[in-house]
């Protein structure tokens, strides 16, 4: 569950992105953060995984009171979470397959158990067959769907999505679309920040839709 | 616990992965390393020959008594009752002047010379070993016997030894200067190689943060890094001391041909080279942990602001 009250965030310098936030999303909901750029949705994801840290108000993940977490737990926090950058955040200088093993060596699995997770990870996300490939030969989508199965092979219980689709068709965009839904099909939170209205009408998700940094509705 | 290992066996292979994968730079900063180490090391072992060879000489300081060179057979078997009475010597030896005149002979290269001699010129001589070494019983001794009749002439052995001791004593305190010296160029150089070795990885060390990963993961394999090239040097610098050693060898055995002595230096000892193995490595680890805080301190900061 993550639950958020009276959340505000000011950047050193005075921006106010965010101002006396709250919501509550239920385990198992698929939710989209909708809004202008520039109205507060990335700041809001980046607090929930502690990159960066409200100026007030708390943030609680699963019993975790997220804004006062000491950084020795942080890295802890961020492995029960699934990230999803709007930029992909790839390693070009490995293979697909090193990519998708990444969160699995930072967690210690054993080869043998990682490289069977690795494989269903990119067969979920069809890029089995790419597995020795290295990212830069991917297409843009080809590389969001290997940002995506990054973010699912240590099977996090909330995946967190920061403008998915951005740079993509429409056909792509889909396709990532439809991988979100059976995601949250099998239990695990879903959260999108996101402005793509065709995405929204694919998922018909929860919406909690900020503006200029306050919550303008929430439906 | 068997995670764990395999965590750092995968860590230390990558981090050899690396190390080949640019061989000319690995091979320049560990021949740098290796260098910088060997000028104390060689120093270290050139000492530790010279206090070998004087260290026994140095460790029991004799007294050397000569008679009168026309001491008659009776005064010198005298000289060697008193000897054998007195309760401050613990042991002496007897020099006859014929055999003393045989082992110049051997010893010197002389032997033309002195059997072109009319006669010989050495006195009959003891060896005097006390039972206290200090200095003022030895010089006390000293005077007593130089009393004795027939005595010509009483000489204590130690002081050139004890002058060779403190000035070895001195060339360590020079050598661990330097070693501590070179000790801090070590961790500052590969500071510098990690530091720029962080900044070509910048990227990746920011995606694996936000993936979970702990400082200490991070920090792994640049620290294997460091510890491996310090080790490396390490192992270049016994290479080098090794090959000094062995090539002063060759030519001192040209050498002990003109002289009768043969001179030969030893090699470093087995305990000396693992340590000189271990202690670039640790070395190097401080430096890579020093530069990889540093920039994991303004990774963090970043993300704050």
């Amino acid at each position: 569950m993550i639950s958020l009250s009276h959340v505000s965030k000011r950047y050193p310098g005075g921006h106010q992105a965010l101002q006396d936030i709250g919501f509550t999303i239920e385990p198992g909901e698929l939710v989209f953060i909708t809004g202008h750029s520039g109205a507060g949705k990335t700041t809001l994801l980046k607090l929930l995984v502690a990159i960066e840290r409200p100026t007030a108000g708390s943030i609680i993940v699963n019993g975790q009171n997220v804004g006062t977490l000491h950084p020795r737990a942080v890295p802890f926090l961020r492995r029960k979470f699934g990230l999803v950058f709007q930029d992909h955040k790839l390693l070009f200088d490995r293979s697909v397959f090193d990519n998708v093993a990444l969160p699995l060596q930072i967690a210690g699995y054993a080869a043998k158990d990682a490289a069977r997770r690795v494989r269903a990870a990119l067969d979920k996300v069809g890029l089995l067959k790419h597995e020795r490939a290295m990212p830069i030969t991917l297409s843009g989508g080809e590389q969001q769907r290997l940002c995506v199965a990054r973010a699912i092979v240590h099977r996090p219980a909330i995946l967190l999505a920061d403008e998915p689709t951005g740079n993509l068709d429409a056909d792509y965009a889909a396709a990532i679309g439809e991988l979100f839904r059976s995601f949250n099909q099998v239990g695990v939170t879903v959260v999108v920040a996101t402005h793509d209205q065709a995405l929204l009408t694919l998922l018909n998700p929860r919406v909690i839709a900020l503006r200029l940094g306050a919550l303008a509705a929430t439906a | 616990m068997t995670a764990w290992l395999a965590q750092h066996a995968r860590c230390l292979v990558a981090t050899l992965a690396r190390l080949a994968s640019t061989p000319l730079g690995s091979v320049l900063n560990i021949v740098v390393i290796g260098v910088a180490l060997s000028l104390p090391v060689g120093l270290y072992v050139v000492i530790d020959n010279l206090q070998a060879s004087s260290g026994n000489l140095a460790a029991e300081p004799q007294i050397s008594l000569f008679m009168a060179l026309d001491a008659s057979r009776a005064e010198v078997a005298q000289t060697d009752a008193r000897l054998k009475q007195h309760a401050r010597v613990q042991r002496y030896r007897f020099v006859p002047r014929d055999q003393a005149l045989q082992e110049l002979k051997q010893s010197s290269g002389l032997a033309d010379v002195i059997d072109g001699l009319p006669q010989n010129p050495l006195p009959d001589a003891f060896v005097v070993n006390a039972k206290d070494n200090t200095p003022q019983a030895l010089d006390a001794l000293r005077d007593e016997i130089k009393q004795w009749p027939r005595v010509d002439h009483a000489q204590l052995d130690a002081a050139w030894a004890r002058r060779l001791d403190a000035t070895l004593r001195f060339a360590r305190l020079v050598v661990s200067i330097l070693g501590l010296l070179l000790a801090l160029a070590l961790i500052a150089v590969t500071f510098n190689i990690i530091r720029l070795q962080v900044l070509t990885q910048r990227e990746e060390v920011e995606v694996i943060k936000l993936i979970g990963a702990t400082n200490a993961f991070i920090r792994r394999p640049f620290l294997y890094y460091g510890a491996l090239q310090g080790c490396a040097g390490g192992a270049v610098a016994w290479l080098v001391v090794g090959g000094g050693v062995w090539l002063v060898n060759h030519n001192l055995g040209e050498l002990s041909h003109v002289y009768t002595s043969l001179v030969q230096l030893k090699h470093l000892k087995a305990v000396d080279g693992i340590g000189l193995l271990l202690i670039p490595a640790v070395l190097g680890w401080f430096g890579a942990w020093l530069s990889v805080g540093r920039h994991l301190a303004q990774v963090d900061q970043g993300f704050d602001k």
